[in-house]
Formats: C-alpha cells, structure tokens, sequence
C-alpha cells in the first residue's frame, strides 16, 4: 500500500516560497500529475518526494512512513529525469541495471533482470550500446527502464516527455499510460502541458505561486474548473473569460459594465442567494459552448469576426467582444460563412460564475 | 571573377602570411635546441651539423649526476606533484561544487592570489623557514609537498568548471537509485569529469618538470637535483657553459614535455581553459 | 529553473575538502602570515640576526621607500619602475595582444594551420624554464644570435641585446613564452559566443572591423579583463628572466621578484628585508586582483 502524504508541506529558498502549504494524496497505485506554469512549484513538490529538497515545514509521508528528514537512499522512489541522465560511460545495459548494483545484487541476477524489463520497453537489443549511440525515445525507454528495474514504492516523473518531437512525444504518453496500469505503481508526474496531463493521470493537482489550485479527476476539472486560474490553464483554447457586472433585478451582465446587457437569468437562476446586485462577476464559457448566429435573440452576445481558422477537424473562430478576444470552436470541417458582426449564444447549463476573486460561484 | 571571390582569395593569403610571421617568430628562438644537440661543433648559433652525431648525447650520458637528475629526480618530483595536485583538486573542488559554500567563487580567487604571491621569490623566505621547521629540507616530500600548496588553486579554478559542467540530474538519479555520496563520487563524478583530471595532472606535471626556483631553495644534495639545476653542473669551472654538452642535456629534458603534449593535444584537443570561459 | 542547490550534507564536503584545507593552511596561509611578520624584523640566514633577529618596526619598509636612494638602480624604486615597464610591454602589449591577434585570426577556422601555429605557440610555453633561458641567450647572442642574423640579414643592424638593451631582451623573452596563455583563453573566449550573433552580423553586411568592435569587442570585455589582470599577476611575480640576464647588466632589468630574490637569497641573505618586500608586493597583487574580482563581480551580474 504506497500512499504519498502531504501534509502541510512548505518549502522556501530564500526570500521565495516555492511550495506554499501543500497538503495532497496520492493514493496506492494512483497517477496523479502536477500541472501548472514554470515556477510554480511542482518540481520543487516531486523532488521533496524524493528527498532531494528537505521540506521546511509540514510532514511527508510514503508508505506509511515518514520520511520528511530521510535522504532519497532510504525513500525508495524511483525518478526520471528531464535529461534522463543515463550516464555516457556506462552502457545501456550498467545505467539501467544501476539501482540494482547499489544494492549488491549479483551481476548475473543484474543481467538476467535488465534483459527482462529492457524487452518490456522495446529496447532490448540496444543494451551494449552508450547513450549517445541510440535515439532520444529509446534513450527516454531506457531511463523508465531504469525506474522500472529499481522496483521502487513509487514512479517520479520530471517532465520526462519534454525533449521529444512532436510525434513521439504522443507514442510515448499512450506507451507511459499502460505501463503505469499494467505496474499498477503509484506514480506522480510533473509536467507544464495540460493536454499530457489531461491524457494521462488520475487525477490532476494544479499549482500556481506554490498553491494548489484545485485538485481533481481530468474531466472534473475540466467540467467545473474551481477557479479562473484553473479555467485559463485547462482546454486548449481555454476557458473564454469575461468580467463585467449584473442586474440581479433584471437578471442582466453588463460586460464590462457597458450597454446592453445580456439575458443570463437563467444563470442567475441557479446560483440563487448568491450574487448581490451590482456585483462584478467573470463569466466563463468554453468555446465549444458558444453557438455563432447571424441574428441577434435574447440572451445572446455581439462580437466581431477578428480571424477564422480551420483545423482539419474543427474550426476556431476568435472574435471580439467588447474588446477582448474570445475563441469559438465548431467541430465541422468547413468554416460557416458568417458575416463581420455576429451574435454568440452561450450555453448555460455549462457556464460558470467566478466572484471577483476568481472562485466559483455555486 | 567577383569582387567576393577576389576579397576571400586576398584573405586567405593574408591568413597565411600571417600564420607564417607567427610561426616563425615563435620557432626560431627554438631551432638552436634541435641543431646545437647534434652538433660537436655546436656554438651559439643555429647551424646544420655538417656531420651530424649523437657524439653530444653521449658525452651526457656519462654525466652520472645530470642523468640521475632527469631520468629519477624529475619523475619523482613531477609523478608526485601530478597526483597529489590531480588527488585534492578534483576532491576539493567537487566539495565545493556540490555542497552549499558561501562565496565560493570569490574563495577559489582569494586563494589564486595567495598563491600567485607564495610562487614567487617572496614567499621563498617562510617557506624555506617552514620546510626547515617541518624537518623536510633537502627531501623530495618537501619539495613535492611545497609545490603542490602552490599549484592547487589554479587546480582547483581550472576543476571548477570542469566538475560544474556535470548536469547535477546525473547525480541525483544516481541518489534516488540509493547510492551514497561517496559512490555517487566515484561512479558518476569522476568517470564524467576524467578530461578535466587529466588537463590539471598534465597540466601539473609539467609545472613541475621546469620547476627551477622552489628545488633550489629546498634542496642541498647533488643527487636529489632536477634537471633544470642539473643544467647548471654543464658549465666549466670558469663559468663558461659547455655548449656541446649543454645543448644535448636541454634537449633531453624538453623531450617528455613535448611528447606529453602532443599526445594529449592529440587525443584531448587542448580544452585548458573551460575553467576561464566562464 | 535551475538553483544552485546543495546534492550533500555539509558533512560530506568537509571530507572532500579536507586535504586541500590543509594544504592551503600550511602551506599558503602559514607563509603569507609568516612573511609579514618576518617583515617586521632583521631576521637573516647568517650571522647575529640569525639566531636573535629584533623587532625593527617599519624600519625596513622605510629602508625600501628612502626618497633619497630608492630609485637608484639596485634599490626597490627602480625595481618597481622596471618592473612596471616590464609589465606594460611583455603582458600587456606583447601577450595580451598578441594572444588576441591569434585567437582572433584563427577564429572559426580548423586546420593544418591553425594546429601549427597553436602548437608553436604553446611549445613556448611549456617548455621548461631554464631550457628556454639556455635558448633565448643563444638566440640573443650578438656575435653568433638567430636574431641578429636574421636582422643583419634584412639591413637592420646588430644591436647588443643583452648588453644594451636588456630590457627590451627580457619583455620580448616574456611575451614570447607566455602568449599561448593568453591565446588559448581568448580562443575559448570567443568560442562561447553564438555562431548566429555573428552570422546576423555577416548578413547585415558588417566588416570585420565593424563586427570586432559592436560583437565581439563588448560581449569579451569580461574576458580580456580577467586575462589581463591574471597574465598582469604573472608577469609581475616572474623569476624567469633571471636565468636570462641575472638581473643585469647591472640591475638594470632588476625586476622586484629579482631584487627581492637578491636581497633575501643572496649576500646578507636579508630574510626580513626580503619580507618587507614581499608584503609590498602582496599588496599591489592584492590591489590588482581586487580589481579583477570586482569586474568579475559586475559581469556574473549583467
């Protein structure tokens, strides 16, 4: 039973605070990805998992022990790494067999076992090769090899997949995804793109300025993001947000406080109690939630076509509206032929309110 | 042709000529040390031997005290300088690289310029004190030792960036698999910063091959001479330098420093100064 | 986000760093201590003030900076003066310069010519001291000399160099042996600039005086002040034109580390004279690598 406790964990270099009272759990056999923008705090989270940051303040657990003071030796975790750090006088075969010299295990045992886990991961006939004689996806293979071979309490991932084109970046994800399932081993994995994130784990735990922001299943968080941070960084595009204020009276939302208002009382409707009059609101709609129409009707928003793009499989459309850019996705081939001024048509059952705090309103 | 074609011609020669003025400038005061040695004849100037011999070379040979010098004092004096030197760079510098030093940098410079000052003739005072104190006058240890207080700090500087260069993931991966630090030194550490250790040994070795100030503070015996005192015992009574022998006796000790140049230039490329790039 | 973090405990870097502390105490700190309160004293190898040298206070600096003889050739004015003359021409001039001309010449270029021209050049330099001395005399020579050969040859005279022009003998002897230095760290200087810096440079039709002085020039400043103000160090602490003119003909290429070599381990064997003129010396090198941290200083921040 491999959990990873957080409790309260605070890490500071400095004058900054990377890791800002950070309590999770990750649970026996989970995937759970640590997401979020450069900086805010997420290596710094997974290497105090493995022991090569020492937490401040608050406790860590693995296993069920603690391990806040103890080194990476005696945590058992398994790391890949950016680089992949695979040694260039070590073959193949002595970088992934390495946890096992450490531990004293017979040179024999060594072989036989990397052998195994190497024709597990496809790279098998590459194991009196050097790291500089094979490729970047078989190098990244025989780093999670390496992980593997170590039969460690848990998997750490440090952005492992960010040095790989495009195309590969892809096979790898699905390849790392059943893995992880066939090994069933608890395994954390720190990456800044929320497409992979999304892809791969569990459950996603999203950071900014050393803070969680909302910890929760992909769909969950994509559904119901907790906060406008969050509805910025998930979905690509993300989250269209717009600030302005209401007419509780009316069941208006001026955006940005400007004529006319759009009819979102149905909105308003479900988050009776809630709102006060006058109250500056962020709408969030996501662009597959807005419907273009050439004709105005009630509760509908004006824009203005500012570029169309078709993507093979949909078509995004940014518009604007009242000032700032907000995307449309149609999920058809052909773009539509629409005029200059357009009106958008939010869907409501799926539109979200954030206090001027960014906190959603429910 | 084009004014272009013409323009990297012309820049080409000049490259050349340029090559040429330098070359020669810096070869000729040199081409007495390869013509004098085979010449039995050979006075101050450059001239080809008519009859070419190794007469010279033998007549050096018998000088029982200058060969003992090159071919037994300077490999001790050297060999010992290059591992103690090579030995406690590469630690020290790794300890300062991978654990947290205040100002470190500004340290490694401090301790350059102490050393800068305790090689030259200033501090030959205290350290002929020391050495005396210490019991250890006319020793090859002291001798060794007192060079290679002076050498590790450029050691050190030039290691630094050598050591700095390894991405530190390489160690921590070698952490997390459950090294200590001691293996992850000896696994990971050395074996990726060998072209760097082999630079300051090299490096080292022929600091102290051509040492000259510091063994003729320290030494009093004829027979624990180097070579570059030895050179010395080719001069009459009078004070007049037996050129024939003398000749011979430089080309000797000059020949283990430029075959240990060439071989490393050959296999290394002489990346001395990763240290000063930065 | 890279920090510079520590992998060990502390503990662990006392362990390595422990012999080359120990090195440093005994062997570069204890002396540096020890020169300057030797200063403080008339101790000498022989006589009275061997075994009971006395405390003299300042009595030897004042000795060394008397305003009535100390630039007289053989005292330390005129060693200073000479010595900053050397300074100026051999490193400054003959080094400095000449490693940038080179380095700057073979910029980018690989080949036959380059490898010679490099190895030539750092032959020089580590060829052992005195069997360079033995050469340059040979060299020098008035009577029997390449040089002078080679320059009677192209209608330029016979000079006596170690004669009448010693100092000029021993600058050119220095710049000589210790270009390669200076060479190798401005080719690695210039190796860390970024090939497109000076590509857009060529595309945008610079010459090579242009692209000098608005690339290379500004992103090297750094460099050529740490090679200057380290081969400035050197050549100020060097003992090898000693072998070359002993100082003479009569002191008049008496560089400091020269007189004080006199002073201290020859005649008198003046072991505290020779202190006080260490400590002096210590100090300008202290100044000069002030000089030289604080300029690394300023550029570690931009």
């Amino acid at each position: 039973m491999t959990q990873i406790i957080f409790e309260h964990v605070v890490k500071r270099f400095g004058s900054v605070t990377a890791v800002n009272d950070v309590t999770l759990t990750v649970g026996d056999g989970e995937f759970v990805a640590l997401l979020g923008p450069s900086g805010c705090g997420k290596t710094t989270t997974l290497r105090l998992i493995a022991g090569l940051e020492f937490a401040d303040e608050g406790r860590i657990l693995i296993g069920e022990r603690d391990v806040t003071r103890l080194p990476p030796r005696a945590r058992d975790v398994a790391m890949v790494f950016q680089d992949y750090a695979l040694y260039p006088h070590m073959t193949i075969l002595e970088n992934i067999g390495y946890p096992l010299k450490v531990r004293g295990v017979g040179k024999q045992e060594r072989t036989e076992r990397v052998a195994e886990v190497a024709q597990q991961l496809q790279i098998g006939d590459l194991l009196d090769r050097r790291p500089g004689q094979i490729s970047g996806g078989q190098q990244q293979r025989a780093s999670v090899a390496r992980a593997v071979v170590h039969q460690a309490l848990c998997f750490l991932f440090d952005e492992p997949l960010s040095n790989l084109d495009a195309q590969l970046r892809l096979e790898a994800r699905a390849f790392l995804k059943h893995l992880q399932h066939e090994l069933g081993v608890t395994t954390v994995y720190v990456t800044h793109d929320q497409a992979e994130a999304m892809a791969l784990a569990d459950r996603i735990v999203i950071m900014n300025y050393g803070r969680v922001m909302q910890i929760g299943a992909p769909l969950e968080v994509y559904r119901r993001p907790a906060n406008t941070f969050v509805a910025s960084f998930i979905g690509s595009p993300p989250m269209n947000l717009l600030a302005g204020t209401i007419d509780l009276a009316r069941g208006l939302f001026r955006l940005n406080g400007q004529e006319p208002g759009i009819d979102l009382s149905a909105l308003f409707g479900r988050l009776n109690g809630k709102l006060t009059d006058g109250q500056t609101i962020t709408l969030g709609v996501r662009p597959e939630h807005l419907t273009p129409q050439v004709e105005p009707s009630p509760g509908a928003i004006p824009a203005q076509v500012y570029a169309v793009q078709p993507m093979g499989g949909e078509v995004l459309i940014v518009v604007r509206v009242a000032g700032k850019l907000v995307s449309v996705r149609l999920f058809r081939d052909e773009p539509p032929d629409l005029p200059h001024e357009i009106w958008l048509v939010p869907d409501l059952n799926v539109s979200y309110a954030y206090d001027a705090d960014g906190n959603l309103l429910q | 042709m084009n004014s272009f074609v013409i323009r990297s011609w012309l820049a080409r020669g000049l490259l050349f000529a340029f090559s040429v003025v330098i070359a020669a400038s810096f070869v000729t005061p040199l081409l007495w040390l390869i013509t004098a040695p085979f010449n039995t004849q050979a006075n101050l100037a450059v001239t080809i031997p008519t009859n070419p011999s190794l007469a010279n070379f033998e007549a050096v040979y018998h000088n029982k005290f200058a060969m003992r010098a090159l071919f037994q004092n300077n490999l001790i004096i050297g060999g010992g300088v290059m591992v103690l030197v090579a030995g406690v760079a590469t630690m020290a510098s790794y300890g300062l690289s991978r654990t947290h030093v205040p100002g470190r940098d500004v340290l490694v410079y401090v301790l350059i310029l102490f050393s800068s000052v305790v090689s030259g003739t200033a501090a030959m005072v205290p350290i002929f004190l020391l050495v005396f104190r210490l019991g250890l006058i006319d020793t090859y240890a002291g001798v060794i030792l007192v060079m290679t207080g002076g050498l590790l700090p450029s050691a050190i500087f030039i290691m630094r960036d050598f050591i700095d260069s390894i991405p530190r993931s390489y160690e921590e991966a070698a952490l997390v698999c459950g090294a200590s630090s001691l293996r992850v030194f000896r696994d990971v550490a050395l074996p990726m910063v060998r072209p760097g250790v082999v630079v300051v040994a090299i490096w080292a070795f022929v600091n102290a091959w051509g040492a000259f100030l510091i063994p003729s503070v320290l030494l009093r015996s004829p027979d624990r001479m180097p070579a570059s005192i030895a050179s010395y015992s080719f001069y009459t009574e009078a004070g007049t330098p037996n050129l024939t022998l003398l000749s011979a006796y430089a080309f000797l000790y000059t020949i283990p420093v430029l075959v240990l140049y060439l071989i490393v230039n050959w296999r290394f490329g002489f990346r001395f100064f990763g240290g000063i790039k930065s | 986000m890279e920090r510079k973090h520590a992998i060990f405990p502390a503990r662990v870097g006392i362990i390595f760093l422990t012999p080359a502390i120990l090195f440093v105490i005994v062997f570069l700190l204890y002396p540096f201590v020890r020169v300057f309160l030797l200063s403080f004293t008339n101790q000498t190898l022989l006589g009275t003030t061997a075994p009971n040298p006395e405390f003299v206070g300042l009595d030897n600096y004042r000795h060394l900076f008397n305003p009535d003889r100390w630039m007289r050739l053989g005292e330390f004015g005129s060693a200073l003066k000479i010595t900053t003359q050397f300074v100026v021409g051999s490193a400054l001039i003959g080094q400095a310069g000449m490693g940038m001309l080179i380095a700057w010449a073979f910029y980018r270029k690989r080949g036959v010519l380059r490898e010679v021209v490099f190895t030539l050049v750092i032959l020089a330099w580590i060829i052992p001291e005195t069997v360079v001395a033995f050469t340059w005399v040979a060299f020098l020579d008035w009577e029997f000399g390449t040089l002078n050969s080679v320059l009677e040859t192209v209608g330029l005279g016979r000079p006596d160099w170690l004669f009448e022009r010693p100092l000029q003998s021993i600058i050119l002897f220095n710049s000589w042996r210790g270009t390669a230095f200076s060479m190798l760290l401005f080719s690695g200087a210039l190796e860390t600039i970024p090939p497109s810096y000076v590509e857009t440079a060529e595309v945008v039709g610079a010459t090579a005086w242009q692209k000098f002085r608005d690339i290379f020039f500004p992103l090297l400043r750094g460099h050529i002040l740490t090679d200057l103000i380290l081969i400035t160090l050197w050549t100020f602490n060097v003992f090898t034109p000693f072998l070359l003119t002993g100082g003479g003909p009569a002191k008049r290429t008496e560089v400091v580390s020269i007189y004080t070599y006199r002073t201290a381990f020859m005649g008198r064997h003046e072991f505290g004279k020779g202190s006080s003129i260490a400590v002096v010396m210590m100090l300008i090198n202290l100044g000069l690598a002030l000089i030289y941290l604080a300029s690394i200083r300023r550029r570690r921040a931009t």
